[in-house]
């Protein structure tokens, strides 16, 4: 399972980056906002995706639009990370294809719920 | 801040249009309308004199909330060695702020990642000891095995004693990681009190603009369009519980995403 962490502060890479570790989730990698992120998942062959919203350069919204947009990367699930808790963009998010949401401060089992909901419903289908 | 010194200047305005119209009125009822006339324009000039008045102290006004502004904004007029100006001075500290956040996040961080692999060894060892310590319970020990495990936990027991000792001294530079807050809490308090002193004089500043415009009758027809985009980035939402527009916790995001069907 090979993961981007996108985050433009890197102390908040690290946190997800252990608790990814935690959960058995050693093959991370990090980028500090989409413009960087998109080429590396255009390459970098991952597996799922877990993006803060705002960043400097490209958003997280926009990294989403354009994966999804992206015909190689359209079904990479992607998990949204921000502080960002206006209803309007938890909607926005949603109908841009995201597969979860967590709201920072976040707790360590929210996080891990959030992941194991994710992957069970790309098993699923 | 002018408003005690136009109350004295109405009262003299309205005393001499007072005066003036009733000599006016007094010299129709007497037909001399030679001097009706001279009234008519002593009224009129009044009236451009208490105008001008006017207009000049809200100039003034006008000049002396630039003039703070500009101070607050600028510390080069109450030092002029200074090659800062307060603004400047302000992102420096809050980038002062970032700074040490970081820096403790980081050490914080380090010292964790560096104490956790220390306990799980003690873990899985004493978790090894503690299947062979209940086999001697149980008699069912050998003598090489029983020999064996006495030297393990001799070995086991110094390895907790310098386990522990790291462990101690990593949460104890744990603790002082977070010293941060002290010094960051009066940096952010001096930049909240700045902001608060320019916020202060923009509006005198913004006040007295307006009432120049009233006075001198320019109008200002540019309207306040409001072009906020609901999907901008805001940042953490601190007043949460005030608004109606935002969820507060993980519960009210999932339960807003279920109910559009995830």
């Amino acid at each position: 399972m090979k993961i981007l962490i996108v985050d433009d502060f890197s102390t908040m890479r690290r946190i997800i980056k252990n608790l990814l570790k935690d959960l058995g989730f050693t093959n991370t990698h990090e980028a500090d906002d989409g413009s960087t992120g998109l080429p590396m998942l255009k390459t970098g062959d991952f597996d799922f995706l877990i993006t803060d919203w705002n960043m400097p350069g490209m958003t997280g919204i926009d990294l989403l639009r354009a994966v999804r947009a992206d015909e190689a990367l359209s079904h990479t699930p992607v998990l949204m990370v921000t502080a960002e808790a206006k209803r309007e963009q938890i909607v926005a998010a949603a109908q841009a294809g995201v597969n979860g949401y967590v709201v920072k401060p976040f707790t360590a089992q929210a996080l891990k719920e959030k992941i194991e909901k994710i992957f069970e419903r790309v098993d699923a289908s | 801040m002018a408003d005690s010194k136009s109350g004295g200047h109405l009262e003299d305005i309205q005393d001499s249009i007072r005066e003036h119209t009733k000599s006016l009125v007094e010299s129709v009822e007497a037909g001399d309308f030679t001097s009706a006339i001279q009234h008519v324009q002593n009224l009129s000039d009044v009236r451009d004199q208490s105008l001008y008045r006017e207009i000049g102290r809200l100039t003034r006004g006008l000049h002396d909330s630039i003039k703070n502004f500009e101070i607050a904004i600028s510390d080069k007029d109450a030092d002029p060695d200074a090659d800062e100006s307060k603004m400047a001075d302000a992102s420096d500290r809050l980038d002062y702020v970032i700074q040490s956040t970081n820096n403790a996040a980081n050490k914080t961080m380090d010292l964790v990642e560096e104490t956790i692999p220390v306990v799980d060894d003690l873990k899985s060892e004493a978790a090894e000891l503690s299947v062979e310590w209940g086999k001697l319970l149980r008699r069912e020990m050998e003598v090489s095995e029983f020999r064996q495990l006495y030297k393990k936990i001799d070995v086991f027991l110094k390895k907790v004693d310098g386990s522990s000792n790291t462990m101690s001294s990593n949460l104890s530079n744990i603790l002082l990681a977070q010293d941060y807050q002290d010094l960051t809490g009066q940096v952010i308090q001096k930049v909240i009190k700045l902001v608060k002193g320019v916020e202060n004089d923009l509006v005198d500043l913004v006040k007295m603009a307006g009432l120049v415009e009233r006075i001198s009758g320019i109008e200002n027809t540019q309207e306040v369009t409001d072009t906020a985009d609901v999907l901008l980035a805001e940042g953490p939402i601190v007043d949460a519980e005030e608004r109606e527009d935002v969820v507060t916790s993980q519960d009210e995001v999932d339960d807003l995403l279920s109910s559009l069907g995830f």
